[in-house]
């Protein structure tokens, strides 16, 4: 194919122009769609950019470090005929890179075991498992009301000054996988030989980012975390890298090395606002509040490197945070995020004001996957109809609330009364826990069925008889 | 075989209160976590089609996943062949690249007529024509074309409306008839209806399954708010009930809906001054009103029995619910009060009815209304 060959190796030597983070090449006839360049100022750095646009004599080259210290005249760009990829290899576990994969931990770079394009491979729906293996994290809330599965993508959907950093870090300490129960009621799910964490981390302060390391170092998992740090004050164009460099890591464990990975990305809110602000010095037609109209597909390409495939033994599970500004949740962030995880969980400030950790609003929250992951030989039989019991209750006790706070609480009938204690102590015993306590499924749902005697049995419609015979105890007075 | 024979998809809320034609249009707006894709899935098991074409547009991986391992292990019960036989699945997920996602629409709906022409049935779903839309916002706006409404292009809605007018019934060449069903999911952001293909939708769809973040966070599924759906197939398929089930459902709808209507006005008193204040006849109606939303619309996708409700099974239920409110109204009036009601075992009974009689045990609708009328008598006796 004469003439049709990429510019693979070609450098040009000055530029027609510099707009913010872009520069424009003319003379390039053959350069590739997000193919990547490695530009050199006068002062011999070598920086990275990407191709943005190519027409039959331009190219537009978006720069990931910034364009300051460059020159029109002096700058020489070299197309590698390549798009982005990055080195991948077991070693980097117990490591700290940048967003391009660069160590900065002062180690030198872990041998390659092969380069791998960061965009990753759609994977193919027929070639999927579908997920449906229960993983315990050891916190009331999630394992009974909003179970997670392995291979799952569950958000965080976080307010300014919740405690999301703590609740995630408490997740990756305590994850397990596997039957919570044997036969005899004893537990057996544990960490897996080959159990990895990828800690991605877009525009958040120096403090998280310590507070992170801090945590796995002192949980002793330092040595199977990777971190690729974008910190709030690095550029905004490598935080859109910085999610896809550890996705590709995650993805050559999981699906080359058998290992599970649990993928954590702090914080989507600002990658997406960085997306939003190339779209812009792009000059693209805004959609809602002034993010792309692509901000869907952009997400989904990330949401969607999780789950499991035929043929390999290992998962990934994204844990994604992010702080929906002003606690709105139909801010376009949370909003499309939602629309793509498989479900969310849902921080609340009242909660939080009245002192309950983790202060998840279980109303609110969901987990798709949860219908698979639980019930007769995945965790107990009375699983399922137990969450949906203590969700109906609770949902209940709102309505009750809002109207005691109208007519008073004496006001109400004795049973609504009773539920209002339900209410209290669900929030208070089943919610609540310590930052440190890592509750078995079992004892959680204990707790959760003596809650259930709080309320007479009558009530109790979407549990069956049976169940209600093995574990319900009324509680006439509770305190 | 009628004109207006109902899709009978086994879903209570849609069969009973908002049905939908073979050959018309149906949307199902919710923002996330409200169940479109659960309903949609349940309408593609269940629909009394020949044959169902699934269009995942733009949507989750796993959940095609999903489909394409439960459906092969799913009896359809009309011929007892696997589910999969008769269901097209077009896969296009969200990583997917946007042009395909245009594309996979048009593919669903062609292979669609293409089995409508050969003299069947077909039930087309489209999850998401949110994403659609967006694939051509997307489109449009690396073309610059210049944008209207939310950025999406000025063609939006002439597009939308050649995909709807697309479904309907036909009669080919060889003389055959067959129909296209469309059900169209529409994902609005934030939940918010008001935007453009939520609006848009509307004007080219008949029946409009809307879904409520309320009902959602209760665990209410199906989430469809009886108050803010409709159908305009009410009356076409009303003849149908009466030939089927020789019970005059379109009076039943009525009055369940009257109830319904009811709870919602005597709810605002409720949260105003307390239930105390309500005279006995109105606290009835919330009791009624309660057993035809729990014990009637809610219904479980994944319990064995209540998963699918055979249109018998579903008159049955709503003309026994409305059979108890007629007898407890007379006693109230006789001067009973309406914790005596409430406290009549029948009402458990009525409210777990849908898990405990299954499609093939109807006859124990008639033990369970013995069980009411001698219940009433015995309450009625102590008045008269």
């Amino acid at each position: 194919m004469m003439g049709n060959k990429l510019l693979g190796g070609k450098e040009v030597l000055g530029i027609n122009r510099l707009e913010g983070p872009l520069l424009v090449v003319e003379g390039v006839g053959l350069a590739a769609y997000d193919e990547i360049v490695e530009v050199r100022g006068s002062d011999g750095q070598v920086r990275l950019g990407k191709v943005l646009e190519v027409s039959e004599e331009t190219a537009v080259v978006e720069v990931f470090s910034g364009t300051s210290g460059l020159s029109v005249d002096a700058t020489t760009v070299r197309f590698t005929g390549k798009t982005m990829e990055i080195p991948v290899s077991e070693e980097m576990l117990g490591r700290v890179f940048n967003s391009l994969a660069e160590p900065i931990d002062g180690l030198p770079q872990p041998i390659a075991e092969k380069y791998a394009d960061i965009n990753g491979q759609v994977i193919n729906p027929t070639a999927r498992v579908y997920p449906e293996e229960y993983l315990q994290t050891g916190i009331s809330a999630i394992d009974v009301m909003n179970t997670l599965v392995v291979g799952q993508k569950l958000p965080v959907f976080s307010g300014a000054g919740l405690p999301h950093d703590r609740l995630v870090a408490q997740i990756v300490r305590q994850a397990k996988i596997g039957r919570p129960f044997n036969g005899d009621g004893n537990v057996i799910a544990e960490r897996p030989e080959k159990f990895s964490i990828i800690f991605a981390s877009m525009g958040v302060k120096h403090d998280v980012a310590a507070f992170f390391r801090e945590e796995f170092s002192r949980s002793g998992a330092l040595g199977r975390v990777a971190m690729f740090l974008n910190m709030a004050d690095d550029p905004a164009i490598e935080r859109l890298l910085t999610p896809r460099a550890a996705l590709t890591l995650a993805e050559f464990l999981a699906f080359e090395k058998g290992h599970d990975v649990l993928v954590v990305l702090l914080d989507m809110t600002n990658y997406c606002e960085a997306l939003r602000q190339i779209s812009n010095k792009r000059g693209e037609v805004p959609a809602r509040k002034g993010f792309p109209g692509y901000m869907y597909s952009d997400l989904a390409s990330l949401y969607e490197r999780t789950g499991r495939t035929k043929g390999s033994r290992g998962s990934i599970t994204q844990l994604p945070a992010l702080t929906m500004p002003n606690d709105d949740i139909t801010h376009p962030v949370p909003d499309l995020t939602g629309y793509i995880t498989e479900g969310q969980i849902v921080l609340g400030r009242s909660l939080f004001q009245q002192d309950v950790y983790p202060p998840i609003s279980v109303l609110p929250s969901l987990s798709r996957l949860m219908k698979d992951g639980i019930g007769n030989e995945k965790t107990r039989a009375d699983h399922p109809h137990l969450a949906s019991q203590l969700y109906a209750a609770y949902a209940h006790v709102q309505d009750l609330r809002s109207l005691a706070a109208v007519i008073g609480e004496d006001e109400l009938a004795v049973l609504d009364q009773r539920y209002l204690k339900f209410g209290q102590a669900f929030e208070r015993r089943f919610l609540n826990q310590a930052y440190n306590e890592e509750r078995s499924l079992e004892r959680s749902m204990q707790i959760g069925w003596e809650l259930l005697g709080y309320l007479p049995r009558e009530e109790l419609i979407r549990l069956s008889p049976e169940e209600l015979d093995r574990y319900y105890q009324e509680n006439h007075d509770p305190a | 075989m009628g004109k207006n024979d109902p899709l009978i998809t086994g879903q209570r809320i849609l069969d009973s209160f908002f049905p939908i034609v073979k050959g018309g249009t149906a949307a199902i707006p919710g923002g996330f976590g409200t169940g479109k894709t659960v309903t949609q899935h349940q309408i593609a098991k269940w629909a009394n089609a020949d044959l169902v074409v699934y269009i995942g547009c733009g949507e989750r991986g796993n959940e095609i996943t999903e489909v394409l391992q439960e459906f092969p292990n799913l009896i359809d019960p009309r011929n007892g062949r696997p589910l999969m036989e008769r269901t097209v699945i077009i896969a296009n997920t969200s990583n997917m690249q946007v042009a395909a996602r245009d594309a996979s629409i048009y593919t669903g709906i062609t292979i669609a007529e293409y089995y409508r022409d050969m003299g069947l049935d077909v039930a087309l779903m489209a999850d998401s024509t949110s994403r659609w839309a967006e694939a051509m916002r997307e489109i449009s706006g690396r073309l610059n074309e210049m944008p209207a409404q939310e950025g999406y292009p000025a063609y939006l809605s002439s597009r939308l409306a050649e995909f709807y007018e697309r479904a309907g019934r036909a009669r080919s060449l060889s003389g055959q008839e067959g129909s296209v069903t469309v059900i169209g999911a529409v994902s609005p952001p934030g939940g918010d209806f008001s935007e453009p293909v939520t609006q848009l939708t509307k004007q080219f769809t008949s029946v409009f399954w809307a879904l409520d973040k309320n009902l959602a966070s209760a665990r209410h599924f199906p989430s469809i708010n009886w108050l803010n759906s409709y159908s305009e197939y009410i009356d076409a398929v009303a003849a149908w009930w009466q030939a089927q089930t020789g019970i005059h459902w379109r009076s039943l709808r009525a009055k369940a809906m009257d109830l319904l209507t009811e709870q919602d006005h005597l709810n605002q008193i409720v949260h105003l001054v307390g239930p105390d204040a309500l005279p006995d006849e109105q606290r009835l109606t919330l009791l009624t009103a309660s057993l035809l939303t729990q014990g009637f619309l809610q219904q479980s996708a994944l319990d064995d029995v209540d998963t699918y409700a055979s249109p018998a099974k579903q008159i049955g239920m709503l003309d026994l619910i409305l059979k108890f409110h007629d007898r407890a109204m007379n006693i109230i009036k006789l001067g009973a009060i309406s914790a005596a009601i409430q406290n009549l075992p029948i009402v458990r009974r009525l409210l777990v009815m849908k898990n405990e009689i299954s499609n093939a045990g109807l006859d124990q609708f008639a033990v369970l209304e013995t069980d009411l009328n001698q219940q009433m008598d015995e309450l009625e006796a102590r008045y008269t």
